[in-house]
């Protein structure tokens, strides 16, 4: 816990949007949010959330859950239905989003938002499973990655909330797990995984971005291999002209 | 004092005469000519910090469960050579320090390699009577890939049995005696028998290691013995004499001073700067895969391949003859492998030039040469490029589908592009020469 | 006491190196030219050496401290420092305090005489064979085959010949398929935009045809469908599940390999959709038993992993 307060800190800091972060004493107001949802999310989700072809899916029994992660990444609204959502700048007070989570937990029966307890869970079982149903596509030290027709976001910007949300709405390309395939127990490890991965033990110094090959190559030529070609220059002679 | 010692080892060795002709052996003066010896001193530091490192390696892949130091991987069933490699970066002292080293020292290897390679190329360094110690060089370079390549394997990581799965389907796609081939290297099929680490251990602490030796001291034997090339600068540097700073005491600090300088970007990179952190990866199964697996830089031009490629085997009425992974993974690198070690020859036949050249070319004496060969790396360039186009994905959002297609259309246009534009430039420089000097 | 006091004076003056005077030799002329002293550069020297030696008694130091946070870059630090200053050393000497001659060298020829003679040294030592031919072709053959013979043993090193193991896979009709932490799957839990790993019960999870990656595509039992997760291009673990959350604006669904992103089409017999991959992935036919838990009800459609020379398509 002590290793792990800090980063929690850092992640604080580290929100850019005014309402990412839950704050106490916001009330939610369903007609608020009923007024949002026609202004922002209608004309693709339809007017009752119903969805429409080719624009939006249904939000029935998306629930507060789904609602609360994708308003809060900032994946949506979305400019164009066809593009891939990804995190951006939150455009609602904390108050709006309240409200409008709440509004979209009320079209049919959805999943409430987690809580995941994931500060007392275990990182080891956690590694196990995010290498097993993760590590494909967010790369093992969770620093994103690609598959034909998307790009896989890195989970360095994500909370705790977040994450478990995503696990379960399966977002875009990503597949759902629901509690039958990840357990609630097994959520929280995951999510103790990830906390860890956002800052692991980086022995050895500088970290390059846990990525392996790719920045250790550049460091390879853009540093040792121009200092030691600056070395030679330095030893030998150039031609004179 | 100086001279008892002397007096003693020539009394018996009879060396003296060979000793007073190996000081005062002349060294051309250029600053390129100091790439290939970098090579050597991180071969050097490479066995030294290497040697270190096989003192707490262990060669097997009998699967143990982890109850070490490092809390994320308690519990996990792993195999005991990554498990002796977690040991020894986690709880040894310096352990890391050397393993870093050594991995960094193997990156820089290559890269000098390369470097050295271009120089020889570009400056025609490789013509008569020093084309058999260009061809022993190329050789050196594709050992050393492999050696790099195994050095890597051996850990049994997430990423290097990732590797291994791929080098074992490129020897599965060998026409015809693929399989054969690759269940022999492997001791049957993927991921093999238990004593596959074994034998890519030796590989690498032995049999590799060795071959570089025995090229090395052919190389360097082929050099001292036809003497360094250089360019004309004065009317003393002509094709019959060769002026430079004598090996001691002149060249001496100088090289010594390099060597130092090879060691202490080497360590400092292997004590500041992570390489394969492999506590992160985790240990290899077959069944798990991470996103973003690239090998070491130097075979990034594989993976490129790999990836260029469209999807198909050659088949013959129901039957493949040739599996995919042949075109990237082979067949490409032994391509360049011939292309680059029958150039000496090809050129000659050319140019019908059959004459010793002991005076280098700058590039821009040799259009046609630089071109082509600026035109030739481009190409291998663009493919190694391309292995990195997912992580352009993540950074830049370019969707990969497209920059796949694009590199495949680009590594055909640009290096003719390049072509032109390097002839053009070459022949411009020489007659802007010419202008300054009429 | 007086004699510790001439070993003192002794060690000092072998130290400073002022014994007896040197004989000096006054050589016609000397081989290497003479050059100017150099005092400062000499100090510069002397103090680099002095920063190495600090250096390498710190590397010693931090390596004796048991509890020195982020050692290795310490460690590195102090080798790395005292190789630079060593470097910086050589070539102040390199620079000021060796000079730097320019010889002259002939490049060395080749021999023409030599090599008749090495040649003609050959040829006469074997005048005295009638049929020179044979005798060169039988010895070649002798020492090919005794060669040859020397590699043989080589061939134990795998089963070279017998290519059958490369079809094998623990799986057969009636095994029964279990998650990553051996429990059955029932194929009620297989839910649609998930995926999920299985292996073969009591079998060795480590064979490349174990493990399987397992979807549904359709409603019902009919709808799960279980590949091979081993991609048919280069072996890596197809870990991807491309899965659209909105099918109308999203790509369709695909399992993925990592390595060369070749795609396979799950409701389409594995079909491949994109890149390298030139085989579609092998499917696994399955049955419900009585519990409703997932079985393979026979074979592999086709051979696992990378394909091979001769492989059916």
């Amino acid at each position: 816990m002590k290793r792990l307060l800090p980063i929690l800190v850092l992640l604080v800091a580290a929100t850019p949007a005014r309402a990412a972060t839950p704050q106490e004493g916001v009330v939610a107001n369903v007609t608020q949010g009923k007024s949002l949802y026609a202004a922002n999310c209608s004309r693709c989700h339809g007017s009752r959330g119903q969805g429409l072809r080719d624009q939006g899916p249904s939000l029935k029994d998306a629930g507060a859950l789904a609602a609360d992660f994708y308003v809060r990444t900032g994946y949506m609204p979305l400019d164009n239905p066809h593009s891939q959502p990804w995190r951006t700048r939150v455009l609602f007070t904390e108050q709006e989003i309240r409200s409008l989570v709440a509004y979209v937990a009320t079209i049919g029966h959805g999943p409430a938002i987690p809580s995941p307890q994931w500060q007392t869970a275990s990182v080891a079982a956690g590694r196990q499973l995010f290498a097993d149903h993760c590590a494909g596509c967010h790369q093992i030290a969770i620093a994103g990655g690609v598959l034909p027709g998307a790009r896989i976001p890195p989970l360095n910007q994500p909370t705790p909330r977040q994450i478990a949300e995503a696990v379960r709405v399966g977002p875009y390309l990503m597949p759902k797990f629901s509690t039958k395939a990840i357990t609630p127990t097994q959520l929280n490890d995951l999510v103790a995984y990830v906390q860890y991965a956002k800052r692991p033990d980086d022995r050895g110094g500088w970290a390059i971005g846990h990525l392996g090959p790719w920045p250790e190559g550049m460091v390879t030529w853009l540093l040792a291999a121009s200092i030691l070609v600056a070395t030679c220059l330095l030893i030998g002679r150039r031609l004179k002209a | 004092m100086i001279r008892r010692l002397v007096r003693f080892v020539d009394q018996r060795s009879g060396g003296a005469p060979f000793v007073r002709k190996a000081l005062r052996y002349v060294f051309p003066d250029h600053w390129s000519f100091l790439l290939g010896e970098v090579a050597l001193y991180c071969f050097i530091l490479l066995v030294a910090t290497g040697v270190y490192l096989t003192l707490f390696f262990e060669d097997s892949r009998s699967q143990t469960v982890y109850h070490g130091s490092y809390k994320p991987l308690q519990g996990e069933t792993m195999s005991r050579a990554y498990e002796s490699v977690l040991h020894l970066s986690l709880d040894v002292k310096a352990g890391l320090l050397m393993r870093q080293t050594h991995h960094w020292a193997a990156n820089v290897f290559l890269a000098a390699i390369l470097l050295h390679v271009l120089r020889v190329f570009f400056t025609g360094a490789f013509r008569k009577p020093r084309d058999l110690t260009y061809v022993i060089g190329l050789a050196m370079l594709f050992t050393a890939f492999l050696e790099g390549y195994l050095g890597y394997s051996m850990v049994d990581d997430l990423l290097s049995g990732m590797g291994l799965a791929i080098g074992y389907s490129v020897a599965l796609s060998l026409p015809v005696i693929g399989a054969n081939l690759g269940l022999l290297l492997w001791g049957g099929p993927f991921p093999g028998s238990p004593s596959f680490i074994p034998r890519i251990y030796i590989a690498h602490v032995l049999i590799f290691p060795l071959l570089i030796i025995a090229l090395l001291t052919l190389h360097l034997v082929l050099v001292a013995s036809r003497h360094h090339t250089q360019f004309r600068e004065s009317p003393k540097t002509t094709e019959k004499q060769v002026v430079g700073i004598p090996a001691f005491p002149g060249q001496a600090p100088r090289s010594l001073g390099l060597m130092f300088a090879v060691f202490a970007v080497l360590f400092l990179l292997g004590g500041l700067v992570q390489i394969n952190p492999i506590w992160l990866w985790g240990p290899y199964h077959v069944g798990e895969a991470t996103n973003g697996a690239q090998p070491d830089w130097y075979l990034g031009w594989l993976i490129g391949a790999l990836r260029l490629v469209p999807g198909f085997d050659l088949t013959v009425g129901g039957y493949t003859l040739v599996p995919n992974p042949f075109w990237g993974g082979a067949l490409f690198p032994v391509v360049i492998l011939f292309v680059l070690a029958l150039w000496p020859w090809a050129e000659r036949r050319v140019t019908g030039d059959d004459a010793f050249h002991n005076l280098l070319e700058r590039p821009r004496d040799n259009a046609w040469r630089t071109s082509l060969g600026a035109a030739f790396l481009t190409w291998i360039f663009l493919v190694f490029m391309s292995g990195s186009a997912d992580r352009v994905t993540v950074w830049l959002g370019l969707d990969y589908s497209a920059q796949i297609w694009a590199y495949r259309v680009l590594i055909w246009l640009v290096p003719l592009l390049v072509f032109f534009a390097v002839r053009r430039a070459c022949r411009e420089l020489l007659a802007w020469e010419q202008i300054r000097s009429d | 006491m007086s004699r510790v006091k001439a070993l003192l004076i002794a060690a000092v003056v072998l130290l400073l190196g002022r014994g007896r005077p040197k004989r000096e030799r006054r050589p016609e002329h000397r081989i290497v030219p003479p050059g100017p002293a150099d005092r400062r550069a000499e100090n510069l020297v002397l103090l680099l050496f002095g920063g190495v030696t600090a250096c390498g008694v710190a590397f010693i130091v931090f390596y004796a401290i048991d509890k020195l946070g982020h050692e290795t870059q310490w460690l590195g630090l102090a080798l790395g420092l005292a190789f630079a200053l060593l470097t910086l050393a050589c070539i102040v000497i390199a620079r000021r305090l060796v000079v730097t001659e320019e010889l002259p060298e002939p490049y060395p020829e080749d021999h023409p005489d030599e090599v008749e003679t090495i040649a003609e040294l050959i040829d006469e030592s074997g005048s005295r064979f009638t049929r020179k031919r044979l005798v060169t072709l039988a010895g070649a053959g002798a020492l090919g085959t005794l060669g040859l013979a020397a590699l043989t043993p080589a061939a134990s090193l795998g089963p070279a010949l017998d290519t059958s193991a490369l079809k094998k896979t623990p799986w057969r009709r009636g095994r029964r398929l279990v998650d990553e932490s051996g429990k059955p799957i029932p194929a009620a839990d297989i839910e649609a935009e998930a995926f999920y790993t299985a292996y073969p019960e009591g079998a060795d999870r480590e064979l490349i045809g174990s493990p399987l990656v397992v979807v549904r595509i359709g409603p019902g039992n009919a709808g799960v469908v279980a590949y091979s997760k081993i991609c048919t291009h280069a072996g890596c673990a197809i870990a991807l599940y491309r899965k659209p959350t909105f099918p109308d604006t999203q790509p369709g669904p695909a399992l993925v390999c990592p390595c060369h992103y070749s795609s396979f089409d799950p409701a389409k017999n594995g079909k491949v959709i994109f890149g390298p991959a030139g085989r579609p992935l092998p499917r696994l036919p399955l049955e419900i038993d009585g519990e409703g838990n997932l079985r393979a009800a026979g074979g592999f459609s086709g051979p696992v992993g990378p394909s091979w020379s001769g492989v059916r398509r």
